[in-house]
């Protein structure tokens, strides 16, 4: 017989995690790339009650992004190429920082380099601006250097370039891993052991899409990054792979639209969640996935969120 | 700018392929500005994901009614079945559900230096011309309509923009409606009766590419309101750039349709024809 629980919505559930070192208000933030720099919300969404605030991914240059089509949609998500656009560390200190100093949550900036030397230079600005609590560290970039094989793909370049930015970083440091490998616990093995203080997972899955009334690939990329719901399950099954391969705790993202979803992430184990495509199509949608994961836990007779997390029956 | 969960009003055909629908939406009479655009979440679902993004013909209020109905803001939409999204939109009826993220972007800029004012339209292209006919109108101002489209199935609201005062010209291809031929053909012509209007611009990209290149070559001032694929916006994606004035395969300059525009000062962009540096001289920015 299922045990039915007490219904107590009027219990006050502690929503509050700690995550290597950062305190989160509550479990949820934005992915990196679907926010902005996270202004462009403020009409839509209390910035103050969100776990945290990520950042576009930032370059040491402006990077202008890819040519276009840059998006398609397709079932149940939608594929981009934007190519990592974005203004450039300096332009962010200058433009971004000062908006970012009146928000209370804690701010992660989300960077990403071509070359390990690029990957260097901005962790070491990201050190010293203020207001940056914590940085995720985006590895699915080609390594120019290396006839563009992607950093995450190879367990010993993921090494390098974690090692490398560990050591001009005291904040914690998330690393960011890419689903498009054969076995996503060997480069989360590798990244835990080069210092990663937390890993996050999943970036987007490498797709395509084709137009047959064009006769043409729909991105002017040819490939694109799929996300949203329809890669929730492949990001389920890399998060609960990865917590059960690692010590460190696990950010999970992928395809989260509900708080049910986040909900799921977290029952795997996963210590907070990111909301990506999600904000494109409703930019409230991470408010009311926090009220509704209180909801949902305070009528399970839950408590505490951190009872919720990990709680899987084996 | 906010997300409303609101209601259609009204929704029906008003020719072949084109489709006209009321939704309510309070605030939006006072707020939308003309060339401003709507994300529209045609219902709560995953598929299809995104939202669609349309131009608002038209903000209004219903008077209030003696059965006790309060007075009602509404905004109109006109559009055209080309897919999926749009498809599914022509199935709603009043009452049903949908999401309003807007009033978006940035709408036409009113010169008050300039009274005399061409409006060219190439089908739906029409839709973001209303508004800015209404303000222009309201000034006193000297108001053409120059509308373009493929047949007479084409031409849409024409009277509505006539009882505001424009002076409307029509071309279609097919000649079933108006003259035969290119709106752009009208568009010249007119630039000789009126060289100081100020010139506004929507529909297909082609058409733009002629209207910016006559525009160009008579000095005259141009806004373009464009259309790109969106995901989300309000900025946050960077899914619907344009390539800007200075642009080019090695020193790209994308600019983003859904918050810099979707209206343009035509020397913002890049265009296909390369007069575009020469008419620098010739227009102010927007
Ligand atoms: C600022 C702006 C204003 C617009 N105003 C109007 C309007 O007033 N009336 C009107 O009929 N249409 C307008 N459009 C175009 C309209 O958004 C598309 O026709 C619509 O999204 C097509 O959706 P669909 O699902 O039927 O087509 P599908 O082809 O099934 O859509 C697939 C994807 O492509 C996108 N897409 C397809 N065609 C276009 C297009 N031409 N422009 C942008 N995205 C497209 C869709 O949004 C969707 O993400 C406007 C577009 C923009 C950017
Ligand atoms: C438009 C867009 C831009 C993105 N840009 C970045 C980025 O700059 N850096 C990054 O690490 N991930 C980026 N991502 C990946 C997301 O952060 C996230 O990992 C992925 O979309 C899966 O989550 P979702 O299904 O909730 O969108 C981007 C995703 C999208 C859709
Ligand atoms: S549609 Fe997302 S940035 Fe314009």
């Amino acid at each position: 017989m299922r045990d039915i629980p007490e219904v107590a919505s009027d219990v006050a559930v502690k929503m509050a995690v700690e995550v290597a070192g950062l305190t989160l208000r509550n479990p949820v933030m934005p992915a990196s790339g679907t926010f902005g720099y996270g202004a462009e919300f403020e009409p839509y969404l209390n910035l103050d009650g969100l776990g945290a605030l990520v950042t576009k991914g930032l370059s040491l240059r402006p990077k202008a992004g890819n040519p276009t089509p840059r998006i398609a949609e397709c079932s149940c998500g939608m594929l981009n190429a934007i190519g990592l656009q974005n203004i450039g560390i300096d332009a962010f200190v200058e433009e971004k920082v000062p908006f970012l100093k009146g928000v209370s949550t804690p701010v992660i900036a989300n960077f990403f380099g071509n070359t390990l030397d690029e990957y260097i230079q901005v962790a070491d600005k990201l050190e010293k601006i203020d207001v940056v609590t914590g940085v995720e560290l985006n590895i699915s970039c080609p390594n120019v250097k290396r006839g563009g094989i992607v950093f995450g793909t190879d367990p010993a370049a993921a090494a390098k370039v974690v090692s490398e930015v560990r050591r001009c970083l005291t904040k914690p440091l998330i690393v960011k891993l890419t689903p498009n490998v054969t076995d996503i616990t060997v480069i989360a093995r590798a990244v835990e052991e080069a210092g990663a203080d937390i890993i996050c997972c999943i970036n987007t899955v490498t797709g395509m899409a084709v137009d047959i009334k064009s006769r043409r690939l729909s991105l002017a990329n040819g490939t694109g990054g799929l996300s949203g719901p329809a890669i929730k399950p492949i990001a389920l099954r890399m998060v609960h792979q990865v917590v059960n391969a690692v010590s460190v705790p696990v950010i999970g993202v992928g395809g989260i639209a509900s708080a049910e979803d986040a909900l799921e992430f977290l029952l795997l184990g996963a210590k907070a969640i990111q909301v990506g495509t999600a904000n494109l199509v409703n930019p409230g949608t991470m408010g009311e996935i926090v009220v509704g994961m209180e909801r949902f836990l305070a009528e399970s007779g839950i408590s505490d969120i951190n009872d919720w997390i990990g709680s899987l029956h084996g | 700018m906010k997300n409303l969960k609101t209601v259609v009003l009204q929704n029906g055909e008003i020719a072949d392929g084109y489709f006209r629908m009321a939704i309510l939406a309070p605030g939006y009479t006072r707020a939308a500005q003309p060339g401003q655009f709507v994300m529209l979440r045609i219902q709560e679902q995953i598929q299809p994901l995104l939202r669609r993004p349309f131009g608002i013909y038209r903000a209004a209020a219903m008077p209030a009614q003696c059965s006790g109905l309060p007075e009602r803001e509404f905004v109109e939409l006109i559009y055209k079945v080309v897919g999926k999204g749009t498809t599914l939109m022509t199935t709603l009826k009043p009452g049903d559900s949908v999401e309003l993220l807007g009033p978006l972007g940035e709408g036409f800029t009113i010169d008050s230096n300039i009274n005399n004012h061409l409006l060219v339209g190439g089908g739906i292209g029409i839709v973001p011309l209303y508004m800015l006919a209404q303000q222009l109108c309201k000034r006193g101002d000297k108001v053409r309509l120059l509308m373009g489209g493929r047949s007479r199935d084409d031409i849409l609201c024409i009277s509505e923009f006539e009882r505001l005062g424009v002076d409307v010209n029509i071309a279609t291809e097919d000649g079933s409606l108006g003259e035969t031929g290119l709106v752009t053909a009208v568009l010249e012509r007119e630039l000789l009766n009126f060289p100081q209007a100020g010139v506004y611009a929507c529909g297909p990209m082609p058409m733009l590419s002629a209207v910016q290149a006559i525009c160009c070559s008579a000095h005259v001032l141009l806004q373009v309101s464009l259309e790109a694929l969106m995901a989300c916006g309000i900025g946050a994606c960077l899914g619907c750039v344009v390539p800007g004035r200075e642009h080019s395969d090695d020193t790209p300059q994308y600019l983003c349709t859904c918050r810099q525009g979707p209206v343009f000062a035509a020397e913002d962009l890049a265009w296909p024809s390369r007069s575009n540096n020469d008419c620098h001289s010739g227009q102010g920015g927007k």
